[in-house]
């Protein structure tokens, strides 16, 4: 099993008074689909591009399989990612970028992509530069799924698709990941669309990894819990509470943690808290 | 099926009860295959993994059983299983429930049964 380490990475740029990246650390197991979330400017891009080598840390390192990632040949045709800037020429058309991506691995997967590109309906002789932005990103989630590395990093992967093409990329993600399971990481900001498609979610913020958990393990301690005030005080305390909401004297209490060990008032209504809300609520407030 | 999201239920427990509940009413017939982990983590957008999960749960049970390079089939007496079951778990989740609201509402065993009895002689009526 193929394993990325990221060990203590930190990014800082000349100017900016504070690092970007302080003090990452977390690892990225084969054949798991990971959500990275955080803010505008949080660094998940930075992050990523660091992971697959396009860009050097300030300190810190990135191991595959115990390997520097930096120009290691070996490491980095197992990590793919696909990112906003561009990487193909702009000129040529989407049939030429395609043979040239076919030509650089081996076992890339040409009747995948003749699958996405009738389903997504492209245009493959139109020129890339030709293509709206939604269709752009549709040519790098093609080449995406269709590269045969152990780890693919998907930068805002749905950026200027419509809800057609985000249903069409979660299923064939779906799909493929099923056939031929490998790691993905995927930021995005759209965290209700793949929030049941992700194993894993890794939150950064203020520079480093603030939130890193199975889906199973986040979800199954983050709730709302609503009711009468004083039924839903009795019963919430004690539990580390996020934010809380009151009309009159109908409260809402929205905590990550267990559920409190005793039993739940009549009056009171339990609510999983999702995911999305959940991030929102701890970017916020900035409290874990 | 349908799965409700901000249920307190993991979704891999949803994932079981609705195939479970698919059995009981004879949409998934016994001895017939039912969709692939593939299938229902595509249609409803859910990590196959948890899918898996939940379909584990109802092979557990014995209500599913995997026949290698096939799929996954509708054990013969699965719905007997699920309804023994479901009258097992009838006093907890109606019986007790109905109680519970009844002492809220201010109604007497008495209110409680008659009631009952309404209720089944207009189902008689009906029919």
């Amino acid at each position: 099993m193929s394993k990325i380490e990221v060990k203590h990475l930190a990014k800082r740029f000349k100017f900016a008074n504070k690092p970007l990246l302080n003090e990452v650390n977390f690892n990225l197991e084969e054949n798991e689909i990971y959500g990275l979330f955080g803010e505008n400017g949080a660094g998940k891009s930075t992050l990523m591009s660091m992971i697959a080598d396009y860009n050097r840390p300030s300190a810190g390192q990135v191991l595959f399989d115990g390997q520097e990632v930096h120009e290691n040949d070996e490491a980095l045709s197992e990590i793919y990612f696909m990112n906003q800037d561009d990487m193909y020429t702009k000129k040529d058309k989407v049939s030429q970028i395609f043979s040239f991506v076919e030509s650089m691995y081996q076992d890339y997967d040409v009747d995948l992509q003749a699958k996405l590109v009738k389903e997504f309906k492209l245009d493959i002789n139109q020129k890339l530069n030709k293509l709206s932005t939604g269709y752009q990103s549709i040519v790098k989630i093609i080449i995406s799924l269709c590269v045969p590395c152990k780890f693919i990093l998907l930068d805002e992967p749905t950026l200027g698709l419509d809800a057609r093409n985000r249903e069409i990329f979660q299923s064939n993600l779906i799909e493929t990941y099923s056939e031929n399971p490998r790691t993905f990481v995927i930021s995005t900001h759209i965290i209700d669309e793949i929030d049941r498609i992700i194993s894993h979610v890794l939150l950064l913020q203020y520079g480093i990894i603030k939130m890193n958990g199975s889906i199973d393990e986040v979800s199954s301690k983050s709730y709302s819990v609503s009711g009468p005030a004083e039924d839903v005080n009795s019963y919430v305390d004690g539990v580390k509470v996020l934010d809380e909401e009151q009309l009159g004297r109908y409260k809402t209490v929205h905590f990550m943690d267990q559920l409190p060990d005793r039993e739940v008032p009549a009056s009171v209504d339990i609510e999983k808290m999702k995911l999305q809300k959940l991030l929102v609520y701890i970017m916020d407030r900035g409290k874990l | 099926m349908q799965f409700d999201f901000n249920s307190p239920e993991p979704i891999f427990i949803q994932v079981a009860t609705q195939l479970e509940d698919a059995i009981f009413t004879g949409a998934f017939q016994e001895g017939a295959q039912v969709p692939s982990t593939t299938e229902i983590s595509k249609q409803f957008k859910i990590n196959p993994a948890t899918v898996l999960k939940g379909m584990n749960m109802l092979v557990d049970n014995d209500l599913l059983e995997k026949r290698r390079g096939r799929g996954t089939f509708v054990k013969q007496g699965a719905q007997e299983i699920i309804i023994k079951r479901r009258q097992e778990h009838f006093y907890n989740d109606y019986i007790l429930n109905l109680i519970n609201e009844s002492k809220k509402l201010h109604l007497s065993e008495d209110d409680i049964l008659t009631l009952v009895k309404r209720g089944y002689d207009n189902e008689q009526d009906r029919s």
